[in-house]
């Protein structure tokens, strides 16, 4: 990951810890107390109260506890993502998330999944962000079609997109070469950072490295004329399904709309160029990876207009000698006022790309070891 | 002895006596032997910051002096450190008159202490990054001539095992060829001083990372083509590699440079001269 031109850049993401996000902001909040844990918690207290009371006070305790106990799960979570499948178009469905960070109260619901039903098979387009968002994500295709899911892609190697993986035939699951060594190297810190986000939505979810790298190009899968395009910016690799059939195009997380986009892996030239490839896409329908569809490039625009200033604000505030901490007072402007997580997303997003426009500020004026 | 000589140390005891007094930060600690047994009990409450280290840490670095909660003494950075390896932090005393030394602690990291900085010529203000191992309180105490140590700070979440974890350089053969390698730039600042901003070439291993000692940077000295010392940064281990820094000294003739000397803990020589 080093090249000579940078030896010391810290670009060696297998050392960092790990980093989780819709983009793997890796946004390590202080897990908040959710209600499973809280009631463990008082559960615990309880058992100490009931050893100092007195024999009837203990019986009616204990009574008084199972009865809370017996009451908690209308109240406590149900772990019911309440995916709603959209159908935008004849066959292209998308399941929009909310535009949010992770948490305990969404359980990592903040990914946009799509599928497309073609005559004789399902194509699936990321898998959500626990075993529980991949099982609800196949119950939600069930109820549309009786027809076999052919194949499950990962847009990317970010856990929203990968960790639903275990609902699906492994024989199905499939991504971009770096996108299978990305998940493999990177996968198990995403994982047990997504437990620490999102709680016990996370149980029994486990890392699945899909098997099959994916031939790009126009094909025909389940019956249905599609083109996967290779292009990457977001991270290393990120997928682009074109459904041509219907004229949709699932542009996961190189489109985000109405909420900020996250830069943790990001090249924002790299990324920039494929937003200039999509723009060419004859297609009428954009599915965003965080976001509303739109029925035209707005999202797009949105992306390239962020990603453009953000850029810009990074290079010029290292050029004129500003720190990271000077940095993040910049207001954002009010145009991308209303984009969710404007200013938090701005303050990863420095954090992620200020060392490399500082390293380039000040090498230029570099001067040699004494010897 | 002159009767101004003597009249010094009167003059900074009513000083401080005074500022104890004014200031709503009450002070923790006096030479009082009551005051001493009540400290525990009632720093731990005032800590405003609220953390069970405080103690420790107030015995560590303060035992014996006058320290005081100061909101003046200011720790800007993230409220969630987005990689636990390099979070950026300006530690600012500028609203103090008269600051002399600065140091900075993380109450939770292994490693406790991050760095010591005495400002001399340049503003009691700081920017660098430092490895935090898990969410913890970030402190900047500011002690003043009159010895008074005034304390601010703030809360940084972090997943952690910023001090634990190898440096990328300990992994690679590159770094031994740049070691100590200073890369820096003058900028004009608009109220007339001078910034300076400068990243050094440095694995700072903890020691912490099975298998690898510690290896840092000690002291970093600034001085002017003259020989003047302006600055003085004594880092420890908890500073993130490839160390930057942010300072902000007076104005300088055009055309000046500064000269960056300094060494490792195992003495290898940092010497480099900084140009606008």
């Amino acid at each position: 990951m080093r090249t000579a031109s940078t030896p010391l850049r810290r670009t060696d993401a297998a050392k960092r810890p790990p980093a989780a996000g819709s983009g793997a902001g890796s946004a390590p909040a202080r897990a908040p107390a959710g209600p499973i844990h809280r009631m463990a918690r008082a559960g615990e207290r309880m058992s100490v109260v009931v050893q100092r009371l007195s024999m009837p006070g203990r019986v009616l305790a204990i009574l008084w506890t199972c009865l809370l106990l017996l009451a908690a799960p209308t109240h406590a979570e149900t772990f019911d993502y309440r995916l709603q499948a959209r159908e935008l178009a004849p066959g292209a469905w998308v399941i929009v998330g909310l535009k949010e960070d992770f948490s305990f109260a969404n359980g990592g619901n903040i990914v946009n999944t799509g599928f497309i039903v073609g005559r004789e098979g399902v194509i699936v387009i990321d898998t959500g962000s626990s075993k529980r968002y991949g099982e609800q994500l196949l119950a939600a295709i069930r109820r549309v079609t009786p027809l076999p899911v052919v194949l499950v892609v990962n847009t990317h190697h970010h856990p929203d997109h990968f960790l639903g993986n275990q609902a699906f035939p492994r024989e199905t699951l499939a991504a971009l070469p770096d996108t299978l060594a990305a998940i493999r190297s990177e996968g198990e810190g995403f994982n047990a950072n997504m437990y620490r986000l999102n709680g016990d939505w996370m149980r029994d979810t486990e890392v699945v490295v899909p098997t099959r790298a994916l031939a790009v190009g126009r094909q025909r899968i389940g019956g249905r004329d599609v083109e996967l395009l290779a292009l990457g910016g977001h991270t290393i690799a990120d997928l682009v399904v074109v459904d041509h059939d219907s004229g949709t195009v699932y542009a996961a997380d190189l489109v985000f709309h109405g909420r900020t986009p996250t830069t943790p892996h990001a090249d924002i030239p790299l990324w920039l160029a494929a937003l200039d490839t999509l723009e060419r896409l004859p297609t009428r329908l954009w599915v965003p990876g965080h976001g509303e569809p739109t029925p035209d490039t707005r999202a797009l625009r949105q992306t390239r207009d962020y990603l453009g200033w953000l850029a810009q604000t990074i290079r010029s505030g290292a050029e004129s000698g500003q720190d990271m901490t000077d940095l993040f007072q910049t207001p954002i402007p009010q145009r991308f006022a209303g984009m969710a997580l404007a200013k938090e997303e701005f303050r990863r997003s420095v954090v992620h790309l200020f060392p490399a426009a500082e390293q380039s500020v000040l090498e230029a004026q570099r001067t040699p070891t004494p010897k | 002895m002159t009767p101004l000589a003597l009249a010094r140390p009167a003059l900074a005891w009513i000083a401080a006596a005074l500022t104890a007094l004014a200031a709503t930060a009450p002070v923790l600690a006096t030479s009082t032997p009551a005051a001493l047994a009540s400290a525990p009990a009632q720093s731990a409450q005032l800590d405003p910051l609220d953390s069970p280290r405080w103690e420790d840490m107030r015995k560590a670095f303060f035992e014996g002096a006058t320290v005081v909660f100061d909101e003046r003494i200011k720790v800007v950075g993230p409220s969630v450190a987005e990689d636990s390896l390099n979070v950026p932090v300006t530690v600012d005393a500028s609203a103090v008159p008269g600051v002399e030394e600065l140091i900075v602690f993380a109450d939770f990291n292994p490693i406790v202490k991050a760095l010591r900085f005495e400002p001399g010529a340049a503003q009691p203000r700081l920017g660098f990054r430092i490895k935090l191992q898990q969410s913890s309180p970030v402190r900047a105490a500011a002690r003043t001539a009159d010895g008074v140590w005034r304390v601010g700070g703030a809360w940084i979440t972090a997943t952690g095992g910023g001090c634990t974890l190898p440096s990328v350089g300990s992994g690679s053969p590159e770094w031994q060829e740049r070691l100590n390698e200073v890369n820096g730039k003058l900028w004009p600042r608009l109220d007339g001083g001078e910034r300076l901003r400068m990243r050094i070439i440095h694995p700072m291993d903890t020691g912490l990372a099975a298998g690898i000692p510690a290896f840092h940077i000690e002291e970093i000295v600034i001085t002017d083509a003259e020989g003047h010392t302006l600055s003085r940064i004594q880092p420890l281990e908890p500073v993130a590699e490839n160390p930057s820094f942010t300072l902000d000294l007076r104005a300088l003739a055009p055309g000046a440079r500064l000269h960056i000397a300094g060494r490792d803990n195992n003495g290898n020589r940092i010497d480099a001269w900084v140009t606008r």
